[in-house]
């Protein structure tokens, strides 16, 4: 059985970090310019690893899949960043944002890991101003920073709400610098179709050009995968339409372990389903919680009423509206995680309190903070969203209540990494969402961003250098050895075989039905009985895909409809992978609800005898139940204890 | 509750670069009106593929208005008629029963077509690479609030930052001018410390490479400013040209 070694490093907690870069291998300059590093995906994490890696010398080859890398789904962040800056004078520090983010995540990350992350993050704000990221400031011109869910302190920083966009533009400025440099290649519109392996190292892969639909093939001494989450699995999410798995399937299939598959983060402020020809749900930013109070009413007869269309929300009175999370956190309130958050909300609409047609709705009102702070105020911190929220619902927040309900936002499990980022492959490494290492079981809001940032400005750039050290002897590959040859030739075989199928249905059928399998069966709240049902299922939809898809076009051209057919193929893997997952972690953690294991009360009930470890899932072939391998998670500096946002 | 509509659209298809194209006709049918555009597409192309027809391409992203990679030129203006939205925000209900909707390509020299509605945008990539950056390495030097900068220095260089690079500004002007995209960061850097130290050799990098790619010049018409989905303004523009006569006046 395979073994799984983490490479944490000796020492105390906050020495780590520090005593890692003392004594790590680094590459000369001279050799730098003889290493070729590919990097996949130029979000946050892809382009400022891109970035760095260009500006220390190495020669970087980067691809993104849209026309350009400032498309990457990065860019649609809304909120913030955290940092420990303390800026605000309230408490803040490094270790507070490393417990925050272990607390939040319910014990499931990797300790070390979570703590470098908080201990970069003031660096990343540093990086960001420089760069010239117009982040909101106070009349004093300092930083303004606001406060987000699961914490205590306001450490998020934020542009509008374009934070994403900002941090994305600034890395993107980087990523050109070095571009126009000559330092870094950039591969725009093209898709990572495999990864190529010679003696058991990543060295290169094949990609797609999606203009011509010719197959590439590039080596490289490291190849980095950055190309974000699996969310959309689910078909319905609030991901970019292109955001896909494919790169991450494929790793696996290569023997890169895949972690934490369950963990997936359902986010508790979207704007409700409005129909079934919807492409994408659309997030409305956490941020929106610091001001707006959420309730449903507190009787039946009014939710009754309001689903119907004869009562309008704001005819209900104060004392009949049930403020649900006031009520069951009242230390936290709105502003509890988002898993916590997003189960209240299915609680309350499974009783029948939902307040839209479908019942699958909660409001999320700003009546009370105009009252207390003017229209005005409100207007400037949240005016762009609430733009946003009336183009799509043709409803006015100003005058009625928003209405919201969960949707699939972001994935904490991904391929697994080491303390180095290094996946279980050698020469394979993954950054930012496209890990599993920071999040656990849920991620804090504003941490993404950060991750990625730190992933690929402040860790990778120093990681990377630790194995490529040992490469510097290896002279450049020629991609037209044996290796590459057969890799391509089995892409160019998988893409022939989905094009001789010929059949019924279209990819998008087939991904809706994928999608609601998962969201009804691996959702929000998961059973046994209903992830057995949901295997089998996707068994079918495999069988049905594989049988009956139907791709028109040439392969040779561009293609949207096989791009498509190809990443549901692997949407299809990722579905059962993370059905297996949620299957055999038998508690109920961070994102991930089994109702079989719950208090009384409905909380989530945890079972660190049995299961505080990661889930790290070993490739066996199509259609065969992965092998399971554990990272036993050992908290020198922690003590575990039952989250409580209530007092 | 939005009602359904039905309406005739006409839509450009070109299977090629070099190909020549032409419009096609397609009839919808009780398309809801809280159907987004892009939505309203996505029917219009399953329809085609149960037919065994060809879909059309059109570039589109994150959906939400902020990724800029939507394009589509409809009834004569860039994201439609309705003002500061970008193509994925606009929803059918702001359409009439029984209209002709007519979708079409930026349409630019410095955006050639690739096949049906989706251009190619690089030579946005290509004038950021020739200055569109303030030149810092990975490991800043100093502590974010050290450099102090006004609110209203930092709320308008925001202002110019919120450019999303779709190219609507592009595809508007009737001299295919780059301008507002070009100056709304060589704005933002400018107004900022961070990019002052070389806002001079910003500006002329990214205008000569502007014009080296084939869009045209500025001749204040305001079309770009109108149809911006997110409203930058023109006064971008001018300092832009006061930044490149600075810049020309030093050499």
């Amino acid at each position: 059985m395979a073994t799984i070694e983490s490479k944490i490093p000796e020492g105390q907690l906050a020495e780590k970090w520090t005593n890692y870069k003392a004594h790590q291998k680094l590459v000369n300059p001279a050799n730098k310019r003889r290493l070729d590093v590919i990097i996949v995906g130029t979000g946050l994490a892809g382009a400022s690893a891109a970035a760095s890696l260009g500006e220390m010398g190495f020669q970087v080859l980067n691809f993104c899949i849209q026309d350009s890398p400032r498309r990457a789904h990065s860019i649609a962040a809304q909120g913030g960043i955290n940092a420990a800056k303390n800026y605000q004078n309230d408490g803040d520090s490094v270790y507070r944002l490393f417990y925050d983010t272990i607390k939040g995540g319910d014990y499931r990350s990797r300790e070390s890991n979570v703590y470098r992350l908080a201990e970069v993050s003031n660096a990343i704000i540093d990086q960001c101003v420089a760069q010239g990221v117009p982040f909101a400031r106070d009349y004093g011109g300092t930083l303004d920073n606001r406060s987000f869910g699961g914490a205590q302190v306001s450490r998020t920083f934020y542009a509008k709400g374009q934070t994403g966009q900002q941090l994305l533009l600034g890395a993107y400025s980087a990523l050109s610098r070095q571009v126009q440099k000559g330092t870094v290649k950039l591969f725009t519109r093209y898709e990572m179709m495999d990864v190529v392996m010679i003696d058991g190292r990543a060295r290169g892969i094949i990609a797609r050009n999606l203009i011509t639909g010719e197959l590439e093939r590039f080596s490289a001494h490291a190849v980095v995968i950055g190309t974000g989450g699996y969310g959309n699995a689910y078909f319905l999410s609030t991901n970019a339409m292109s955001c896909n798995c494919s790169a991450l399937i494929q790793c696996y299939k290569k023997g890169a372990y895949f972690a934490n598959p369950a963990f997936v983060q359902i986010h508790p402020t979207c704007i409700p389903v409005h129909g079934d020809k919807q492409s994408k749900l659309t997030l409305m930013s956490e941020s929106l919680r610091n001001d707006g109070r959420i309730w449903v009413p507190k009787k039946l007869e009014d939710a009754k009423a309001i689903q119907a269309g004869t009562k309008r929300p704001t005819e209900i009175p104060d004392e009949d509206r049930d403020f649900y999370l006031e009520r069951r956190y009242p230390a936290f309130g709105n502003l509890v995680p988002r898993d916590v958050a997003s189960r209240a909300a299915k609680e309350r609409c499974d009783a029948g309190y939902g307040v839209n047609p479908t019942g699958l709705a909660v409001f999320l009102d700003f009546k009370y903070a105009f009252d207390r702070l003017g229209k005005d105020v409100v207007a400037a911190r949240y005016g762009n969203l609430f733009d946003m929220y009336k183009e799509i619902t043709d409803e006015d927040p100003y005058t009625t209540p928003m209405m919201i309900f969960p949707a699939i936002h972001y994935t904490m499990g991904g391929i697994w990494v080491d303390y180095e980022l290094m996946t279980s492959v050698k020469g394979l490494f993954a950054i930012g969402e496209a890990n599993y290492s920071d999040h656990g079981a849920n991620r804090l809001g504003a941490s993404a961003l950060m991750q990625g940032l730190a992933d690929g400005y402040f860790v990778l750039p120093y990681t990377i250098q630790n194995y490529l050290s040992d490469q510097i002897s290896v002279p450049r590959f020629a991609n037209d050895s044996k290796e590459f040859l057969a890799a391509e030739k089995a892409v160019s075989d998988k893409i022939n075989k989905l094009m001789s199928i010929k059949g019924k249905r279209s990819v998008d059928s087939i991904h809706k039905e994928l999608g609601h399998i998962l969201w009804d069966c691996v959702g929000m709240g998961r059973t046994k009985e209903g992830l057995e049902k949901a295997i089998k299922e996707l068994a079918a939809i495999r069988k049905e895909f594989w049988s009956n898809v139907r791709v028109p076009g040439q392969v040779k051209d561009m293609n949207t409809e096989l791009e498509k057919a190809l990443r549901v193929a692997d949407f299809i893997d990722m579905g059962e992978l993370i059905a297996y997952d949620a299957l055999n972690r038998e508690e109920s953690c961070g994102g991930h609800f089994r109702e079989e294991h719950q208090t009384p009360e409905g909380e989530a009930k945890r079972d660190d005898e049995n299961f505080f470890y990661v889930s790290c899932w070993n490739y066996k072939g199509e259609g065969v139940k992965p092998e399971l391998l554990k990272e036993e998670l050992k908290y020198e500096f922690t003590k575990v204890q039952t989250r409580n946002y209530k007092a | 509750m939005d009602k359904n509509i039905s309406f005739t659209l006409k839509i450009w298809r070109q299977k090629s670069p070099k190909a020549k194209g032409a419009f096609a006709i397609y009839e919808m049918k009780d398309i809801p009106g809280d159907t987004s555009f892009l939505e309203m597409l996505d029917i219009l192309n399953e329809d085609l593929v149960n037919k065994g027809e060809e879909p059309v391409v059109f570039d589109h992203d994150c959906r939400e208005g902020i990724c800029g990679m939507c394009s589509l030129y409809i009834n004569g203006h860039p994201h439609g008629p309705e003002g500061a939205v970008t193509t994925c925000q606009l929803f059918m209900r702001k359409f009439k029963d029984g209209e002709t909707i007519t979708v079409e390509p930026w349409r630019s020299a410095g955006f050639p077509v690739i096949k049906d509605l989706i251009v190619d945008r690089t030579s946005y990539d290509k004038i950021i690479q020739a200055g569109g950056y303030v030149s810092v390495n990975t490991g800043a030097p100093e502590d974010a609030n050290t450099c102090r900068i006004s609110k209203e220095v930092a709320d308008e260089a925001m202002d110019s930052a919120s450019c999303i690079g779709c190219g609507a500004c592009v595809a508007a002007c009737k001299n295919g001018s780059a301008m507002l995209f070009v100056s709304a960061k060589v704005s933002q850097l400018a107004v900022l410390p961070q990019g002052k130290v070389e806002a001079a050799r910003r500006a002329k990098a990214m205008l000569s490479k502007m014009d080296e790619l084939g869009f045209g010049n500025c001749t204040n018409t305001r079309a770009c400013e109108a149809e911006c989905p997110k409203s930058i303004s023109i006064i971008n523009i001018a300092r832009l040209n006061r930044e490149y006569i600075k810049a020309k006046l030093k050499d």
